[in-house]
């Protein structure tokens, strides 16, 4: 039964201000069976404020054969980090 | 009836539906169809659970003989046990475990809200809870239900002999006798019949979207709510309190 129902990802939110994050994947038969389902299976111990879900099939991922042209062009650019400014005694946390 | 006596019936009789069909419920854990399933029924049993808790606690605490939840939970025997038939249904199969959760829930879901507004503060709190996760039931179960009663030939198939086998044991709901009243007059809960029409209201909607036919029979298999039950409650409590009875007092 399973087999024929689509995959979706899961994603929650812990706490107001943060972002959503993943936390994994259920089948259900359309998106608001999984966003049910999301609801029992991974907010049973108060994990959560708020949950998207999504098909698998509709994400569109990077695939690890292109981690060359996609990531090494970016390794030496080191000027792309803002280590260079002077920080005032007064800015805690950057 | 005598106001206390009608309180302690009452409570019995939420605390034992909750008990008897979380029971139930937890049946399923492990068998059911897919996993997804498998956990969102486990999560409605130990609500059910979690409510049955709070009611015979209270009842224990109405009755003033000194009984915990857990006495009357796992000591009493099935004539003092006082829910609706309907919860004491075998699961049968998927299907049908779904369709007698629906029937229930949107009963649990109507009388709840009622008992928000309760003259009693401590009913009235326990239902503020319980509400909150009865209206999650529902909503799951009403979305299944439609679900599976549109879905296939087969699906369509069983929920409708589902609702056909579970339907003389939805008047028993609404069927209120002397303690109901008690209560109704002293606005401590809703006369049982008062909430038949929500209830229908509720249900006529899903049964249409699940395109499944209302049976038109009237006819109601009662006597729960007194004690007299069908044989499988003996069944359950045997399974249930099991460990109690054969060692006293066991605790972990």
């Amino acid at each position: 039964m399973s087999s024929e129902w689509p995959l979706f990802e899961v994603f929650i939110r812990g706490q107001h201000g943060l972002s959503h994050r993943h936390v994994g994947s259920l089948h259900a038969p359309d998106a608001e069976m999984a966003l049910k389902n999301a609801r029992d299976v991974y907010t049973r111990r108060n994990e959560g404020v708020s949950i998207w879900v999504v098909e698998s099939a509709r994400i569109t991922a990077s695939s690890p054969g292109d981690k060359g042209p996609l990531y090494a062009p970016s390794e030496s650019k080191i000027y792309r980090h803002p280590t260079f400014y002077d920080i005032p005694d007064d800015v805690e946390a950057m | 009836m005598e106001k206390n006596a009608a309180l302690f019936q009452f409570l019995c009789r939420m605390g034992d539906n909750t008990l008897v069909l979380g029971h139930r419920v937890s049946e399923w854990c492990g068998h059911a169809p897919v996993i997804e399933e498998d956990i969102a029924l486990a999560n409605t049993a130990l609500d059910l659970l979690g409510q049955t808790q709070l009611w015979l606690e209270l009842a224990g605490t109405v009755e003033g003989k000194g009984r915990s939840a857990d006495d009357l939970a796992f000591l009493r025997d099935v004539w003092d046990f006082r829910n609706l038939l309907l919860v004491e249904r075998p699961n049968g199969d998927f299907g049908h475990t779904l369709l007698r959760q629906f029937l229930f829930d949107a009963w649990q879901n109507i009388i709840l809200a009622r008992l928000t507004e309760s003259r009693d503060q401590r009913i009235a709190e326990i239902a503020e809870k319980a509400a909150k996760e009865a209206a999650y039931h529902v909503e799951r179960s009403s979305g299944t239900v439609i679900g599976l009663g549109d879905g296939t030939d087969e699906s369509h198939r069983r929920m409708q002999a589902a609702l056909d086998r579970l339907w003389p044991y939805v008047g028993e709901m609404f069927c209120g006798d002397a303690a109901d009243q008690t209560l109704a007059a002293a606005g401590i809960a809703p006369r049982p019949e008062d909430l038949r029409s929500a209830w229908d209201a509720h249900v006529n909607a899903v049964l249409d979207a699940a395109t499944l036919a209302r049976p038109d029979s009237d006819f109601a298999h009662k006597g729960g709510r007194d004690g007299t039950h069908t044989e499988h409650l003996g069944y359950i409590l045997a399974d249930m309190q099991f460990l109690q009875r054969a060692y006293p007092g066991a605790a972990w």
